[in-house]
């Protein structure tokens, strides 16, 4: 027990080496330097004594696996959140940014992954937004459009006109104005969040050409990333979070692609995860895709056998929910072939997948998986009401069974029928949703990020679970960021990059081989 | 009920305090403590209202609008509204009187006709809504207006002919039918028959899905509900209960132009009073059916105190936004 509790907390084995001052003895003075940053939300602390430097002229790469921290700390710089600790220093003296408009009056411009662009309005419209150049009250079009073609041509960028309506750009020159709004405010430190996760790779030239000019202007530049190839491509610096400790700050060129994929990943979880019965031998093929495919996947061959977990494993927006989702029926696939049991079986809708004995725990519990208003039992048969009304009437001893062996915090079928899900824990809310799928007895169930959000304890009954579903011959289809939940689990591991499987690896893979595929570094 | 942590059961200060959570939750309590409180002000004013005939006699006049407000529960819990119910009652009564014009041999045929025509509106309403994905604010607006228009265009303005006494017995008649003896109106068994077949409805699997895709439309499609079909039945019940109401109130008042004219908003508004929330997935029908009650007996107070019934739509708006706006301040803290 005493060792679930240390997860997380766990101080990371390698050694933590910093770029001294002097490692860049080329550069001028740092314009932006965090020291000892740390945030905590709701007493779990996310970053933890974070120092970063950046140089003007220079591009210094974030990497980290999801959740290591990335986000915040840029929010952090961006004024969006305010540290709890450490400082942060601007050209010398420690500031703070009240709001993010502080920031950016400050010079620090913040590129998100959402586009903040109203699509219907100009180029010109969207850059000077909310501070168009006025005159007798009016906004001045003839300046506004000068000043905005001037910024388009002083980055070569002439191929984007002022006047153009925004929606109708490619997203790649969307994100591009995304930038020249965020050069337009003469920030001298842009912070981009995944800019090319959105782009296609053709796409990315553009962006590319627009960072290295901003670089040579002088600008300080951080860049998050997972695509290694691109970090490779344009940082000067990589900086790694990892559970919201920094581990390491090295040049570029010092650190290979191997050692930083481990540096990534590498983390102690020895004993945390259920032992797989060492007897367990995977039975007849439950789920089978072959060539199955939509609009966001294609080319999806998997099987998945009675006994068997098999991990869909890859970066956020990789596809991997987008195969549940098609399993499932949410997106139906409209190409290839799918079966379960052996049949052919047509899941245009999730009714139908239902019907097939198929079972989907989906990622956001809240949104797509509960209805908070309802109480712990009408949730728990949600899926019996909606599709099986007479099982539902039939299995209410089942229902209950259920809920008291997930061991759900209202432990009497009255406190269950008088408790609304919505005041209940994380990992108790996330039970209430297994226990609505476990009392339809599925066949196979995919699993899309069962253990996000929850606490250590709901945490191991979620891969008990799923060790006495296969020991009861249920398919598990698991999906997951979670690299050590991944290997520990999984018997097989699937690994989709860009809507596609990239690669199979056995279960207890090393992490670092599969961050490789799933970064496209192999 | 909500869950409430620190009451202790037992205890005569932990039973005060869960009463008065109960009372002030915004939810079937309080609206039932308004309805006894605006009663007992009336028996204050005019002692002779506790007798039973006078009771009776409420009841006779309030069945139709719980009957309507039973109706428009479903379509509200489900997460969306019901404005045509009112235009469909005074369509339902107007083509009555003037396909059955006296004729007691036509009454059953006439009322199976009212039947399919209810129901035929349900399924639009239901269908525009679900498969059209016109807001149902706005679909059963339209609709509202098309059947205004329509009977108004069928009759010239004026309605004509004559309801049958069969078809008037359920809104005018009671048990024992003796002319001067107390009766317990037919009106009142109707109203409770509805009401106890809709609160065993909402306990089956139909009735805790409909409540679930009001909640969250997402996660009940995700577990397999056909969300489209369960919220279309929803609109063939208000138009069916909406019929019904259209025989009791036909026969309780007659014809005129103006019959079912703003009834739909009464409905609301009682659903609403009964602390069903807008937007769906809270409220119980004994809640909605103690809405309409309480609206009716705050109607009933209103004559005695013979203030103008030109009142009534200020105070109904009043009681909506009044209503809305503590169900809204509850779900804050």
């Amino acid at each position: 027990m005493q060792l679930l509790v240390d997860i997380g907390q766990k101080v990371p084995t390698l050694v933590v080496m910093r770029a001294d001052d002097d490692a860049h003895t080329s550069s001028p003075d740092p314009v932006l330097r965090l020291r000892g940053v740390g945030k905590e939300f709701f007493g779990t602390s996310v970053l933890r004594e974070i120092d970063l430097t950046l140089y003007p002229g220079q591009v210094h790469a974030l990497v980290g696996e999801n959740g290591a921290g990335k986000s915040t700390l840029m929010k952090i710089i961006a004024g969006v959140h305010r540290p709890d600790t450490g400082t942060i220093e601007l050209d010398g003296p420690a500031v703070t940014f009240p709001t993010p408009l502080d920031a950016q009056r400050a010079g620090v411009a913040t590129v998100f992954q959402e586009f903040n662009l109203l699509p219907d309005r100009s180029v010109a419209e969207n850059v000077y937004l909310g501070r168009e150049p006025r005159r007798r009250g009016l906004v001045d079009r003839r300046r506004l459009h000068a000043d905005t073609t001037r910024l388009l041509d002083d980055l070569g960028l002439a191929g984007i006109a002022s006047w153009t309506r925004v929606g109708s750009l490619s997203v790649a020159q969307q994100q591009v104005v995304e930038i020249v709004k965020a050069v337009s405010y003469d920030a001298r430190i842009i912070s981009m969040d995944e800019p090319t996760a959105a782009l296609a790779d053709q796409e990315v030239a553009l962006l590319y050409e627009l960072v290295r000019r901003l670089r040579d202007r002088g600008v300080a530049i951080l860049y998050v990333s997972h695509r290694l190839q691109e970090i490779y491509d344009l940082a000067d610096t990589i900086t790694v979070l990892k559970d919201g400790n920094h581990v390491l700050t090295a040049p570029a060129a010092e650190v290979g692609p191997d050692r930083l994929v481990r540096t990534m990943v590498g983390r102690d979880f020895a004993g945390f995860f259920p032992d797989k019965p060492a007897d367990a031998v995977p039975g007849e093929v439950r789920l089978a895709l072959a060539g199955a495919g939509n609009t966001m996947v294609d080319d999806i061959d998997l099987e998945v056998r009675a006994g068997e977990i098999v991990a869909l494993a890859g970066l956020q927006g990789s596809g991997r929910t987008e195969i549940a989702h098609g399993v499932f029926g949410i997106a139906p696939f409209t190409r290839g072939r799918m079966t379960v049991d052996g049949q052919p079986a047509q899941v245009r809708t999730p009714r139908q997948g239902v019907r097939h004995h198929l079972a989907l725990v989906t990622e956001d519990r809240k949104s797509e998986g509960l209805a908070l208003g309802q109480s712990v039992l009408a949730n728990a048969r949600l899926v019996l009401d909606a599709v099986l009304p007479r099982a539902s009437d039939r299995r209410s001893r089942r229902i209950a069974g259920v809920l008291s062996s997930l061991e759900v915090a209202p432990s009497t079928v009255a406190a269950a029928q008088d408790t609304e899900v919505q005041y209940l824990s994380g990992g108790n809310q996330q039970k209430v949703v297994l226990a609505k799928w476990l009392v339809t007895e599925p066949r196979v169930i995919v699993l899309d990020e069962p253990t996000r959000g929850i606490d250590v304890g709901a945490k191991r009954a979620v891969y008990d679970l799923m060790r006495t579903l296969t020991a009861d011959g249920t398919a598990v289809l698991l999906i997951s960021s979670e690299l050590p939940e991944v290997v520990a689990m999984a018997d097989r591991i699937l690994v989709v990059r860009d809507g596609r499987i990239a690669g199979e690896l056995p279960g207890g893979s090393d992490e670092a081989a599969i961050m490789a595929l799933a970064t496209g570094a192999a | 009920m909500t869950l409430t942590a620190d009451t202790s059961p037992g205890t005569a200060r932990g039973t005060a305090r869960r009463w008065r959570e109960r009372l002030l939750s915004g939810g079937s309590w309080t609206v039932l403590a308004l309805l006894v409180v605006v009663l007992a002000v009336i028996v204050v004013i005019n002692p002779s209202f506790a007798e039973p005939v006078s009771l009776m006699a409420f009841a006779k006049k309030a069945a139709p609008l719980v009957v309507l407000a039973v109706g428009q529960y479903f379509v509200i819990v489900s997460g969306e509204f019901d404005l045509s119910v009112g235009s469909l009652v005074g369509a339902q009564v107007v083509i009555a009187a003037r396909l059955i014009d006296g004729e007691e041999a036509l009454t059953w045929p006439v009322l199976g006709l009212m039947l399919a025509f209810g129901l035929l509106v349900g399924l639009v309403n239901g269908l525009v809504t679900t498969l059209l994905r016109v807001p149902s604010f706005i679909a059963t607006l339209g609709m509202m207006l098309v059947l205004f228009g329509a009977i108004r265009l069928w009759t010239g303005g004026a309605p004509t002919g004559a309801l049958s006494e069969g078809f008037r017995v359920l809104g005018r008649k009671g048990f024992p039918d003796v002319p001067g003896q107390f009766q317990v109106p037919y009106a009142l068994l109707v109203a409770l028959v509805v009401v106890g077949l809709a609160v065993l409805v909402m306990r089956r699997p139909f009735g805790r899905s409909l409540v679930a895709a009001g909640d969250n439309d997402v996660a009940a499609t995700y577990s397999g509900a056909s969300v489209w079909w369960l919220r279309t039945r929803a609109f063939l019940l208000s138009s069916f209960l909406a019929t019904v109401a259209a025989v009791l109130i036909g026969g309780y008042a007659g014809v005129t132009a103006q019959v079912g004219q703003g009834l739909e908003f009464m409905a609301i508004t009682a659903v609403v009073l009964g602390g069903v929330a807008l937007g769906g997935g809270r409220g119980t029908v004994v809640a909605a059916m103690v809405g309409a009650l309480a609206l009716e007996a705050l109607f009933t107070l209103f004559n005695q105190l013979a203030l103008p019934s030109t009142i009534r739509p200020a105070v109904q708006g009043v009681i909506i936004i009044v209503a809305v706006a503590y169900a809204a301040r509850r779900r804050r803290t």
